[in-house]
């Protein structure tokens, strides 16, 4: 077998057999960044002699039989705005140019103490704010399927470099739909936890009480292994969660008899590209013949997502990036007057277009006499949703969905009008604003040969569910396949 | 509603949100605003009296440990990343003569 063919979970069992090293992964990694590097920037930072160096090491341990878990030896690639030490982390944003962290997130730890080895930082839009890669201060990353088009965001590097081979997984974040939409739009499996279910401890916040790290990988069963990996609960993150359950990789079973799955009437009534709607109940269909009982229901509120989102993102994130002010880390302008002109020209100059509009905006709706009417107002919403989908979850084991109102659009596109950029995300915000999991996988592609995504989401800790249905379904997909 | 974001208001929350925007950057921050809120204004049609706001998916509760030191003195990498340090501390410009 090809050495890049193989999953994360292949490779790893390949590397215990003896059939290849950890060595020689890397180095197939690294000669495919070579090739296609150049082309489609998935990458900020790589660091070739460190990762030949870990994976070395990581051989070692493995003949000694110190390591033996599901991603020991298996090269990684970690979204830039995860710390790691002694590695450069930029945010893809110009106020971290030179940002070096003296510790890594513990969802990094986690992955290298099962044996995983990393290979570089993924670009991403800056700060995580953004849907298509493009805002990065470092170049965009283009889709691997056809490098016109965009790779999705905010995670795009992470999704491009598991589409390109240029790694075997990687980690990602979601605060609004960053990992499952890339994930969806590059053709690869993504997934967001539970909130509280990885710790984001080291993970440079955007949204606090939205973001979720989580995997990007080449299929389901890599899904299921590498959240096992790096759930945990860790006292370092007030709101990360104990859980018993994180036995993941036992939910790769071939069967959805009996599992109640519940279509959401109102996502398919307006805005939605005809492939993708054709494509999202074909897959439907294809659960529904496995055994699952499928229909449609009415989820209500699904306008009021959006609003709700972009002002409680907005407002956490104009609180969350008040600490990048020239002093502690990061960029500092050269020539200021006083300590307040300090602070605004290094931000000024620091920060791109999407995050100081952001700022701005989230500065607005926490500011008094405004605090009330918005991000109160959205506070409540988030409630109602959050109610929402209790109800739907009374009746249903999971709500299959799009990922993606359309499939990855063209670049230069979407930046040209944020607000429409931002309606983008219709199907995967409420997600994170009701703290679910949820899951997006292949279901096809379109006339354009753009890979289209399908979108599982369950109740709170049910993941085991998702991986289970997701599994299934790839399992059919596989089979007609061949 | 319709929203009218003032040169006053954009100039305010440039202060909250200590940016300096150049002229062309307000111009277009109180377009975009403007687009935003009246965009945002549409939760003003949900009925939300008596709905506590959440903050938080699940219950959060405090999280206390005993004051014990667990760690040791990181002052040095805390430190590391300073674009100003002097003598173990922040260097920072001068905040009043």
């Amino acid at each position: 077998m090809e050495i890049l063919a193989y999953s994360a979970v292949e490779l790893s069992a390949a590397i215990k057999e003896g059939k290849v090293t950890a060595v020689e992964a890397m180095e197939a990694v690294l000669a495919q960044i070579d090739e296609r590097e150049n082309t489609v920037n998935a990458y900020v930072t790589i660091d070739r002699e460190q990762a030949r160096k870990a994976a070395a090491i990581t051989q070692e341990k493995i003949e000694k039989g110190e390591l033996t878990g599901l991603l020991a030896g298996v090269p990684v690639a970690i979204k830039d705005n995860l710390c790691t030490e002694k590695m450069r982390t930029t945010c893809s944003s110009r106020i971290l140019e030179n940002f070096v962290p003296t510790f890594s997130a513990e969802a990094v730890i986690n992955l290298q103490k099962a044996g995983a080895v990393m290979i570089g930082k993924t670009n991403m839009d800056e700060f995580a704010m953004g849907s298509t890669t493009e805002t990065s201060a470092y170049g965009v990353t283009r889709n691997p399927w056809n490098i016109n088009h965009v790779p999705g965001g905010s995670s795009g590097g992470s999704a491009a470099a598991v589409a390109a081979k240029e790694c075997y997984f990687a980690l990602g974040s979601d605060t609004g739909g960053s990992i499952r939409q890339p994930a969806s739009f590059c053709g690869v499996v993504g997934m967001k936890p539970t909130y509280g279910t990885v710790s984001r401890y080291g993970l440079i916040a955007y949204g606090s009480s939205l973001d979720q790290i989580g995997p990007l990988t080449k299929n389901v069963t890599d899904c299921a292994a590498v959240l096992e990996v790096i759930a945990s609960h860790d006292p370092k993150d007030t709101t990360s969660i104990k859980r018993k359950d994180t036995n993941f990789t036992a939910a790769l079973v071939d069967d959805v008899r009996g599992m109640r799955i519940g279509i959401p009437r109102d996502y398919f009534e307006e805005g939605i590209d005809v492939e993708v709607k054709d494509a999202v109940l074909a897959a439907a269909k294809v659960l529904a013949a496995e055994g699952a009982i499928v229909e449609e229901f009415d989820l209500s509120l699904v306008p009021y997502a959006i609003p709700t989102y972009y002002t409680i993102a907005a407002a956490e994130a104009s609180s969350n990036l008040e600490r990048f002010d020239g002093i502690k880390y990061g960029y500092r302008a050269a020539s200021f007057e006083g300590l307040h002109d300090m602070y605004k020209k290094t931000r000024s100059e620091g920060f791109g277009a999407e995050v100081k509009r952001r700022i701005m905006l989230g500065s607005f709706v926490l500011s008094s006499g405004y605090y009330d009417a918005y991000y109160l107002k959205a506070l409540k919403v988030k409630a109602m949703i959050k109610k929402a989908f209790d109800e739907a979850f009374v009746k249903y084991d999971l709500i299959l969905s799009p990922v993606a109102p359309t499939t990855a659009p063209k670049l230069g596109e979407s930046l040209l009008d944020p607000l429409k950029m931002y309606l983008g995300d219709i199907y995967t915000i409420s997600v994170n604003l009701a703290g679910l999991p949820g899951i997006s996988l292949p279901c096809g592609t379109d006339s354009k040969g753009l890979p289209i995504g399908l979108q599982l989401i369950a109740d709170s800790f049910q993941e085991k569910k998702l991986i289970q249905a997701a599994y299934t379904y790839e399992q059919v997909c596989n089979k007609e396949m061949r | 509603m319709a929203n009218v974001i003032t040169d006053e208001t954009i100039e305010y929350v440039g202060i909250l949100a200590k940016l300096a925007l150049s002229k062309e950057e307000k111009e277009q921050a109180k377009k975009d605003m403007n687009r935003m809120l009246d965009y945002i204004d549409k939760l003003a049609e949900l009925d939300t009296t008596g709905i506590e706001p959440m903050s938080h998916v699940f219950p959060i509760q405090n999280v206390f440990r005993e004051d014990i030191v667990t760690n040791s003195d990181q002052s040095e990498n805390t430190l590391k990343n300073a674009p100003g340090t002097k003598d173990n501390m922040f260097m920072v410009p001068k905040t009043f003569e």
